[in-house]
């Protein structure tokens, strides 16, 4: 099993046939994930390689049955996007776009709250999510995860993802589901959201979780792992050498006052039990050992 | 980006926000003429975006011409917690009868939008909030339903600010949310908010944080744009438009994505080096990104080696390669480099770094063995000695030299 989308996710890919949204979206549908539609205001009608593309969302859905949509619109546009797939029902979307404004942001993932319960977004600006050898949605190249669990990874950073997924296929190790959930400071989809959801699939039996400085989301995954997570977490938190106050690149990424330096990130996670090493090599090899155990 | 006092000020008179008179004086000679135009008394504010200003003598009374000239020419040029005063702010003196302080900025733990006030102004809001929490009024706003007239009554009334202030505050509250919101700002903090003894409220300090992402829609932001804060290299960096931060070591950094460029500057460190900067070129980066990237790091006269660490995921591995290429065909890279490329794209990435590879560009396969193979290299400070003489290299190169020097 996996986490949020499987073998039966059907794909609508907002801005196909955008360069960004074509290249993905077509690696994406290479990678066996069932792209079914995309949606293009004004270009309703074309295709992209065999793919339809719709004016609207909610006729991609209705023409589909398409329930996943994958966001890759340019940040004026993003949120209207997000809540455009909403409102056309989809229960799972997941954005990519890197730089949109807090204020819109902050906006489409309240009106998400507060008028659409049903769906889940997961970014903005994250690398998205894998099952793999289900599904592939966002910009992770599928080739360097390894099937069949049973490692479950959440990760904020998009890079450190992929840097996740690669130690752990070295060393033999499978991912039921890999998270992306972004660096944003208003991400629709936490760690702790994604801690219960990995808790509750059978087939993963242990997670791996890749935080950095900035906020206070790793913490509160500590508290939640202490109270509720019965598989083994092994946890990295990039950002030692990060002075304080500065901005790291991720508006995520930046310390106020004590909370939210890794020191105080990675004291709360192994008080809460976790496994916490120190770079993403020690994280693979971790893992391996408590999958050898399992 | 962080605006200064006096920039702050004129954002918020944007939105109606009252704020004292007074003007923008770079020499002593301005000082007076911009404290003849607001009246005496005025203050003379050093403008530098650091708090404690005052404290460190960076903000003076002055009743006359003679004393104008005597504050401004000490202030002027004085360093405040590591930054150099270049502006001074001249504003006419306000008769403060109370001090408040009022904010808006996103609260990221509930994913809405904070707002307080205080009727404890003045002062550090951080004392405030550890030693008389029950002092700050606080209200979350929902961001999809927004801020009323009546949110901003209740705010007031709950901070007990004076009956006098009411009014005054609870119209300023609704205006510097609008500035929050469509000024776009990651923060607008006044501190303090004064009342007068003739019963007005205005902002006596303006502390504005505009969100970056926002800047397609507020063309008006290129006035604010200051780049004096920042030092040499990242301005550099600034001017490519490259997320970089200048840190004291001696291994250029190149990654993708924050996260992983965090990473790199940890795995450095862990293996014996400095990092001499934190250099993110981001999603998506290409040849030209790249070779951006190489010159500003390139122009750092302490990185004795270069440490580029990619995985490709909207970033393709083939353009970074040729990013490098085309780097190392502009600009004479002086310090050697260790290059990790993988992910998307990671094969035809390393075909095209073969065609470059030489004593001073190598790959690695791993980020360790990438960290320890730059930070040996630089070690050996086989490049530095071009470099060391002038800019500080010499010290750095002796405190961090435990890798092999």
């Amino acid at each position: 099993m996996s986490i949020f989308v499987d073998e039966n996710t059907k794909v609508v890919v907002q801005g196909l046939t955008g360069g960004q949204g074509r290249f993905h979206g077509l690696r994406n549908k290479a990678y066996g994930t069932q792209v079914v539609a995309g949606v293009t205001p004004g270009k309703g009608g074309q295709d992209v390689e065999g793919i339809p593309i719709y004016d609207t969302v909610k006729e991609a859905v209705g023409a589909t049955g398409a329930n996943a949509s994958f966001v890759s619109v340019p940040p004026k546009g993003a949120a209207a996007a997000i809540l455009e797939a909403a409102e056309a029902g989809i229960a799972f979307v997941v954005c990519i776009t890197e730089g949109i404004p807090a204020h819109d942001e902050a906006r489409a993932y309240n009106t998400l709250v507060d008028r659409f319960p049903g769906t889940r977004l997961l970014g903005p600006n994250c690398p998205g999510i894998i099952s793999p050898g289900k599904c592939n949605i966002g910009i992770t190249a599928g080739e360097i995860a390894l099937p069949g669990g049973p490692v479950g990874i959440v990760s904020r950073s998009g890079t450190l993802t992929y840097q996740a997924l690669y130690e752990l296929k070295q060393l033999g190790v499978g991912v039921t589901t890999c998270v992306g959930i972004g660096g944003d400071p208003v991400p629709g989809t936490n760690f702790v959201d994604c801690l219960a959801a990995f808790e509750d699939d059978p087939d993963t039996r242990a997670i791996a979780m890749f935080g950095e400085i900035g906020g206070s989301e790793e913490e509160k995954a500590a508290a939640f792992i202490a109270a509720s997570v019965t598989k083994p977490v092994v946890a990295y938190i990039a950002g030692v050498t990060a002075p304080p106050g500065k901005k790291m690149g991720h508006a995520g990424a930046i310390i106020s006052g004590s909370k939210g330096t890794a020191q105080a990130k990675m004291e709360a996670l192994a008080s809460a039990g976790v496994h916490v090493v120190h770079n993403p090599t020690e994280a693979g090899i971790k893992m391996a050992e408590i999958v050898k155990e399992l | 980006m962080d605006l200064f006092e006096y920039q702050g000020k004129q954002y918020f008179a944007r939105y109606g926000i009252p704020v004292s008179a007074g003007g923008v004086a770079d020499t002593v000679d301005d000082a007076v003429a911009q404290a003849e135009a607001a009246g005496y008394p005025v203050v003379v504010k050093a403008q530098v975006q650091v708090g404690g200003r005052g404290k460190a003598g960076g903000i003076k009374l002055a009743a006359n011409a003679e004393e104008v000239r005597e504050h401004a020419a000490h202030i002027l040029g004085m360093d405040i917690k590591g930054h150099v005063v270049r502006r001074l702010w001249i504003e006419h003196a306000s008769d403060i009868a109370k001090e408040y302080y009022a904010s808006f900025t996103l609260d990221r733990a509930a994913k809405k939008y904070l707002a307080m006030v205080s009727a404890k102004g003045g002062v550090e809001i951080e004392a405030v909030a550890e030693e008389d929490p029950g002092a700050i009024a606080r209200m979350h706003i929902d961001p999809a339903v927004g801020f009323t007239a009546a949110d901003a009554t209740r705010l007031v009334e709950e901070a007990r600010l004076d009956a006098e202030a009411h009014d005054g505050a609870v119209e300023i509250l609704q205006k510097l949310y609008t500035c929050y919101v469509e000024g776009d700002a990651d923060l607008v903090e006044i501190n303090p908010l004064i009342l007068t003894p003739q019963g007005q409220v205005h902002a006596l300090d303006a502390k504005v944080t505009l969100e970056d992402n926002a800047s397609f829609r507020h063309p008006e932001w290129d006035d604010f744009r200051d780049i004096d804060e920042f030092d040499e290299r990242e301005r550099l960096a600034r001017s490519k438009g490259l997320q970089y931060v200048g840190l004291d070591g001696f291994v250029g950094i190149i990654a993708n994505g924050a996260g992983l460029a965090m990473s790199t500057c940890d795995v450095v460190n862990q293996v014996g080096g400095k990092p001499a900067n934190f250099l993110d070129i981001g999603g998506g980066a290409n040849a030209e990104v790249m070779a951006n990237a190489l010159e500003v790091i390139n122009s750092d006269g302490n990185v004795r080696a270069i440490f580029i660490n990619i995985f490709g995921g909207i970033t393709r591995g083939e353009e970074v390669a040729n990013g490098i290429k085309t780097a190392l065909g502009r600009v004479e890279i002086s310090a050697p480099m260790v290059i990790r490329l993988d992910g998307t794209n990671a094969e035809e990435g390393r075909e095209i770094l073969k065609t470059v590879e030489s004593d001073k560009v190598m790959s690695s396969p791993t980020m360790l063995d990438a960290a320890r193979k730059a930070v040996e290299l630089a070690g050996s400070g086989t490049s530095g000695g071009q470099s060391s003489g002038t800019s500080g290299g010499q010290s750095s190169g002796s405190s961090g030299g435990k890798g092999g020097a």
